[in-house]
C-alpha cells in the first residue's frame, strides 16, 4: 500500500495547490463579464494567486480544508487498508506540502496537528465493478461549509420584513436556495459553486449536496426538469448582485448542480452545500 | 492593482481600478486616530508595519479572560487585528510563513466590539464583513474594517515579509495562535468605516430588494 499512499500524497498536493482547469475557465470568464470595479479587482487578484499558488507549489488558500474521500473500490480490495493508506498519507502531506492542521479535538479543544483525528478525514468508500481503484478529494474550505443549509418544505422564509412560502415544488426549492445564497452575502468567498439535493432524508440530501460540489462546471443534468432548475436558478443567484468578495458585482455563482433522490411522503429536504471559488477536487486512478 | 504589482505579463489584463493604484493609501501601524478618521469606505489602502492574527480562540479568549495589556507580549493599542489562520512552518528556531488570506469575519461579531473597546484596536482586516455591533464601535472608538481577497493566501503571503513572534501557539493550535507579523503594502478596501458606513450593508440591502423582487416569479 505503499505506492497508494504516495499517490494519495501527490493528489493531496495537487487539489491543494491548483484548482481545476473548468474552474479557472469560468472565473476567467466572470473576470471577463465584470463590470464592477472592486469585484474586477478581486477576480483580478484571484487569477494571479491561482497562477502563483501553481507556480511556487503553494496552497491556493491557507484553510486547505476538511478532507473528503470519495473512493470507488474494485471487488476484493480491503476498504480497511485504504482508509489506512488515506490517513498516512494525511499525516505526510501535512507536514510536507504542507497544509494547515485542521483537525480539532472537541472534547480537550487541541489541534492533533496532522489532520487526522476521528471521521477527520472523512472517507466514504463504495464498491465497484470496474478494476482501477479511483480515489476522489475534495479539501473543503471551513468559511463556506458554514453557510450551507437544510430546508425542510414547506416553508416559511423571511426576506427582511417580508414572509415568502417556499411549497414543495421546484419553485418553493428556488427560494430556499436564493435564500440561503443572500444569507452567505461575501462571507464564504464567492463565486460560489453550490450543490444541492432534494430528497427525503437528512444524511441522505447532506452526503449528496457536497458530492455534487465533485461535477465539472460545464457538466449537464441529465435530466432536462433538473438541467433546466439549474440554469434558472444560477441566473438568479447573479441577479442577487452580490458578487465576487461580496462587494458587488455580476458573478456570486459560477455553477449550480442539483440531485434528487427519492424522498418519503412525509418529508421534502432541500440542502445546499457552497463551495468557496476555490472549488478544489481531484482524482487518483490506481 | 491592489497591491504592489511584481509580475508583468499577468494572463489578465490591468483592471480600471488598477490605474488608479497611486490612489491606494499608504497607511502604518500603529494607526493614528486621524488616519483612521480619514479613511472612507470604498478606498484602496495598503498596510505597513506590524499587524496581530486572531480569529476565533483569540477572540473568545480576550472578550472572556480579558487579560491585561502587560500579559499580551504584543502592543495592540492602535494596532490592526487580522482575522487569519496561517500556515506557518518552523524551519530551525524561525517560523516561515507559507500562506495566510483572511478567514469569515462575522464568526467573532460577538466577541469585537469589547476587543475593539478594550485593547484600543484600530483596525480589523478581514473577509465579509461584520454585523451592527461592530459597525457601531468602530464609529465610537475609531476603528475601520480593511476587506481582503479571500483566498489569495499565496498573493497576499508575499506581502508579510516576517514572522516575527507567535502567541499561545500550543494551547490555541497553529492556525489560531495570535501571530506578530510584518506586512509591507499589504492590499485591502476600506468596507466599514469610523462613520458608520458599511459597504457590506449596501450590497446586502441591494440584494434583499433584488431577492424580493425575483422571488415573486414563478
Amino acid at each position: 500500500m505503499l505506492k497508494l499512499r504516495d499517490g494519495i500524497i501527490e493528489l493531496y498536493k495537487k487539489v491543494a495547490t491548483s484548482i481545476p482547469s473548468d474552474v479557472e475557465e469560468a472565473l476567467k470568464t466572470a473576470y471577463s463579464n465584470e463590470t464592477e470595479p472592486l469585484a474586477k479587482e478581486s477576480l483580478n487578484v484571484i487569477l494571479q494567486n491561482i497562477k502563483i499558488a501553481r507556480t511556487t507549489s503553494r496552497p491556493i488558500c491557507q484553510d486547505t480544508g476538511f478532507p473528503v474521500f470519495y473512493v470507488k473500490v474494485p471487488k476484493g480490495l480491503s476498504h480497511q487498508l485504504i482508509r489506512d493508506a488515506i490517513m498516512d498519507a494525511t499525516r505526510i502531506a501535512t507536514n510536507k506540502i504542507p497544509l494547515r492542521p485542521n483537525a480539532v479535538d472537541v472534547i480537550t479543544e487541541k489541534n492533533t496537528g496532522d489532520n487526522v483525528g476521528d471521521h477527520f478525514p472523512f472517507v466514504y468508500t463504495e464498491e465497484t465493478e470496474e478494476q482501477t481503484l479511483i480515489v476522489d478529494l475534495m479539501l473543503k474550505g471551513g468559511g463556506c461549509e458554514n453557510l450551507g443549509q437544510t430546508y425542510k418544505l414547506p416553508a416559511v422564509l423571511t426576506f427582511g420584513d417580508k414572509e415568502a412560502i417556499a411549497e414543495r415544488d421546484f419553485n418553493g426549492v428556488r427560494k430556499c436556495i436564493l435564500d440561503a445564497v443572500f444569507r452567505a452575502q461575501g462571507r464564504g468567498c464567492p463565486p460560489y459553486t453550490i450543490g444541492i439535493a432534494i430528497g427525503g432524508a437528512k444524511d441522505q440530501v447532506a452526503f449528496l449536496s457536497k458530492r455534487q460540489l465533485m461535477r465539472r462546471i460545464p457538466d449537464i443534468h441529465p435530466d432536462a426538469a433538473i438541467a433546466e432548475l439549474e440554469n434558472k436558478i444560477l441566473n438568479d443567484i447573479n441577479s442577487l448582485s452580490i458578487g465576487t468578495a461580496g462587494l458587488g458585482g455580476r458573478t456570486t455563482a459560477i455553477g449550480i448542480k442539483i440531485a434528487t433522490a427519492h424522498r418519503h411522503p412525509a418529508s421534502y429536504f432541500v440542502d445546499i452545500s457552497f463551495s468557496c471559488w476555490a472549488n478544489r477536487r481531484g482524482r487518483l486512478i490506481w | 492593482m491592489l497591491g504592489k504589482q511584481k509580475g508583468k505579463a499577468d494572463m489578465v489584463e490591468k483592471s480600471a481600478v488598477s490605474s488608479q493604484q497611486s490612489a491606494s493609501k499608504r497607511i502604518n501601524t500603529p494607526l493614528a486616530e486621524d488616519i483612521v478618521m480619514s479613511l472612507r469606505i470604498g478606498d484602496m489602502v495598503l498596510v505597513n508595519g506590524l499587524i496581530v492574527t486572531g480569529r476565533d480562540k483569540v477572540h473568545k479568549f480576550l472578550a472572556h479572560e480579558r487579560p491585561d495589556k502587560k500579559d499580551i507580549p504584543f502592543e495592540l493599542h492602535g494596532g490592526i487585528i487580522y482575522h487569519c489562520g496561517p500556515i506557518i512552518k518552523k524551519v530551525d528556531d524561525a517560523y516561515k510563513l507559507i500562506a495566510a488570506g483572511p478567514t469569515t469575519s462575522m464568526r467573532v461579531e460577538m466577541y469585537e466590539a469589547d476587543v475593539i473597546k478594550t485593547y484600543g484596536i484600530r483596525g480589523i482586516i478581514g473577509k465579509g464583513g461584520m454585523g451592527n455591533k461592530t459597525l457601531d464601535a468602530m464609529k465610537e472608538y475609531g476603528c475601520v474594517y480593511l476587506h481582503t481577497i479571500s483566498g489569495a493566501a499565496a498573493y497576499l503571503a508575499d506581502r508579510i515579509k516576517n514572522v516575527r513572534d507567535g502567541w499561545k501557539i500550543e494551547e490555541f493550535g497553529a492556525p489560531e495562535a495570535m501571530w506578530l507579523l510584518e506586512v509591507e503594502d499589504f492590499p485591502a478596501i476600506v468596507t466599514m468605516d469610523a462613520r458608520g458606513n458599511s459597504l457590506h450593508r449596501e450590497v446586502e440591502n441591494i440584494s434583499l430588494e433584488k431577492l424580493r423582487q425575483i422571488s415573486q416569479n414563478e
